[in-house]
């Protein structure tokens, strides 16, 4: 019974002194340290970067709006959606190939992937350029049969089509691997459940799996939008009016080389911030059901932009 | 005689490549009926129920649920194998009810039990939400409809499972093993809800280890064991008066496990 009451007594004690201690949070010197270390190479380098008049800001000011400009810009964006979109395309249709019981077309697929993923994007580019040099016509008709109609293959590979050719095929063999992980992240359970409703396999896919297999696909598919912003300035090669040949056109008269690549690089990384603002969106519209809350288009649009403002909850 | 059975099971054998996971399977299910397949682990049990399903192809033998073949037709005297679409069509009569629920997670409650009654049986949007909210609230879930399977406990995620199979208004409700997966305080309300359906005179196949729910619910019970139903009879023939010496021994091991608790 003694024994009983002293311990009750002793824990109230010591709450007693718990509730009296203060806390203070750890110091880390070496932070501060980094921290100032960093700080003034960063404002050294603000300094040269505004001062040094090599970087000619106000020609750089001149040309950010210029019309050519503004146009190549309009091409580079205009021709990264279109590729994503074949690419896209191609991929989910590879990697449903991959994924079939019918040999033939689990073999084209991974041969298609092995070729375009493994040769260099620049000899895609400039091969399709150059495909009159191996077809000079293009027939179309059956296949060893006098054909139906015959075109000149110089007038149908335009630097546009060969620029979508190009980037389209070798995106799509990236896609391929990207979309089949996810359609590999989706239980099984999924398929047969809705089998199991009398949904046909078509719609199967298209409203259980494809879904599903969007929360993996879209981060990585976010990463290969903006590498295809990028990867399209390798067609400037073939003389196509993008963003880079815009500025190189510039600059091949002007020999203001650095402020106009400078133009052409604050225009890469607008779009790429846009594009990784949509990408966010994606990724919480995708990742409906796995995160607690259900949320409506227009806050999910801005809840990246107002977190990274405000950093709201962090620390937590 | 009586008419025709709801589930008519026929010689059926199935292989998984040399192994015979169903040996010369017979079994008839009268509409209206409850019928628990219990056995030991390994014994074939989700095999046949996936099999009347045809989510597993069957080598031999013929499944028939309300007098339509499952997966096959019948063209001059063989059976033909249906692909994806027909057989689609083929289940129309059957829904089933997982061990893991298998919920669609991107979709919410409302959206799990409406999307086959729409896209499938071609329902009008509103009949179908209406049908959707009087199951929900016949599963004690009324006011679910909008969260999402993430925000549900194991027996509810179980009930809207039902909800969803029934929303299909199935002839036959198939369950392999509905409650093992569950919280043992969240699986009297699962059986609950299944009792129920029972009452009200659904046709069920159900693979269970609840020997308490069989024999209350079960108008018959078949026994299995390596890949065949070696006792078949009433829920108190096979599970008070069984015949063999496996059915017994196999009783005696799980009731052991299942000690009622105190
Ligand atoms: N996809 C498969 N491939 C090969 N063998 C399988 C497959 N599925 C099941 N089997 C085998 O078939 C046999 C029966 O399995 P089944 O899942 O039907 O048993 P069960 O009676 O449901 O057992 P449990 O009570 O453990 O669920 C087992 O020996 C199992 O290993
Ligand atoms: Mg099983």
């Amino acid at each position: 019974m003694t024994d009983v009451m002293d311990g009750t007594r002793a824990r109230e004690e010591q709450e007693k002194d718990r509730k009296t201690e203060v806390i203070v949070p750890a110091r880390y010197p070496g932070r501060w340290i980094a921290a100032t270390i960093i700080f003034v190479l960063f404002a050294s380098f603000a300094y040269s970067v505004a001062t040094n008049p090599g970087y000619q800001w106000d020609v750089v000011w001149q040309y950010l709006t210029y019309r050519t400009v503004l146009a190549g810009l309009g091409w580079t964006l205009a021709l990264t959606a279109a590729s994503m979109f074949i690419g896209i395309v191609l991929g989910i249709v590879a990697a449903l190939m991959r994924q079939s019981s019918n040999p033939i077309l689990s073999v084209v697929a991974a041969g298609y992937i092995w070729l375009f993923r493994g040769a260099p994007l620049m000899v895609q580019l400039i091969f399709w350029y150059n495909l009159a040099a191996l077809y000079p016509t293009i027939d179309i008709g059956l296949p060893f049969l006098p054909p139906l109609v015959s075109l000149s293959t110089n007038e149908v590979i335009t630097p546009l089509v060969a620029a979508l050719l190009g980037l389209g095929l070798n995106e799509g063999a990236y896609m391929a691997e990207i979309v089949r992980s996810g359609l590999l992240s989706v239980d099984a359970g999924q398929r047969e459940a809705a089998q199991s409703l009398g949904m046909s396999p078509a719609h199967t896919l298209r409203r259980i799996i494809l879904p599903q297999a969007l929360r993996v696909i879209v981060p990585p598919t976010g990463n290969e939008v903006i590498g295809m912003l990028k990867a399209t300035s390798l067609v400037s090669i073939l003389a196509f009016s993008d963003l880079l040949y815009s500025v190189q056109g510039i600059y091949g008269r002007t020999f203001q080389t650095i402020p106009l690549l400078i133009v052409a690089t604050i225009w890469y990384l607008v779009a790429a911030t846009l594009l990784s603002l949509v990408q966010q969106y994606l990724e919480r519209r995708y990742g409906r059901g796995h995160s607690r809350r259900a949320q409506d288009g227009m806050s999910l649009l801005m809840a990246p932009l107002s977190s990274a403002l405000f950093r709201r909850g962090a620390g937590k | 005689m009586t008419a025709t059975p709801m589930v008519q099971i026929q010689s059926v054998c199935k292989r998984f490549g040399e192994v015979e996971v169903l040996s010369d399977i017979d079994l008839s299910v009268a509409t209206g009926e409850v019928c628990c397949l219990i056995g030991p682990s390994g014994a074939g049990k989700s095999t046949l129920i996936r099999c009347i399903n045809h989510l597993e192809k069957i080598n031999t033998g013929t499944i028939e649920v309300n007098g339509h073949l499952v997966g096959y037709a019948r063209r001059n005297g063989q059976l033909h194998e249906l692909t994806g679409r027909e057989a689609a069509r083929s289940r129309e009569d059957t829904a089933m009810v997982f061990q893991h629920f298998n919920l669609f997670p991107h979709m919410t409650v409302l959206e799990n039990i409406t999307e086959a009654p729409i896209h499938v049986k071609k329902e009008s949007r509103a009949s179908a939400e209406a049908h959707a909210h009087a199951l929900l609230d016949r599963v004690g879930l009324a006011g679910k409809a909008r969260a999402y399977p993430g925000e549900l406990s194991g027996g509810q995620k179980q009930r809207v499972a039902i909800a969803r199979a029934l929303a299909v208004r199935p002839k036959l409700l198939l369950f392999d093993e509905p409650t093992s997966a569950l919280d043992p305080e969240l699986v009297s309300e699962v059986l609950e809800v299944m009792r129920d359906l029972a009452r009200e005179g659904q046709t069920m196949i159900v693979v269970t280890h609840e020997m308490g729910f069989a024999r209350e619910v079960a108008d018959k019970v078949a026994f299995m064991d390596q890949g065949r139903i070696v006792e078949y009879g009433s829920a108190d023939d096979v599970l008070v008066r069984p015949r063999l010496e496996r059915t017994r021994d196999f009783l005696a091991r799980v009731l052991r496990s299942h000690v009622p608790q105190a």
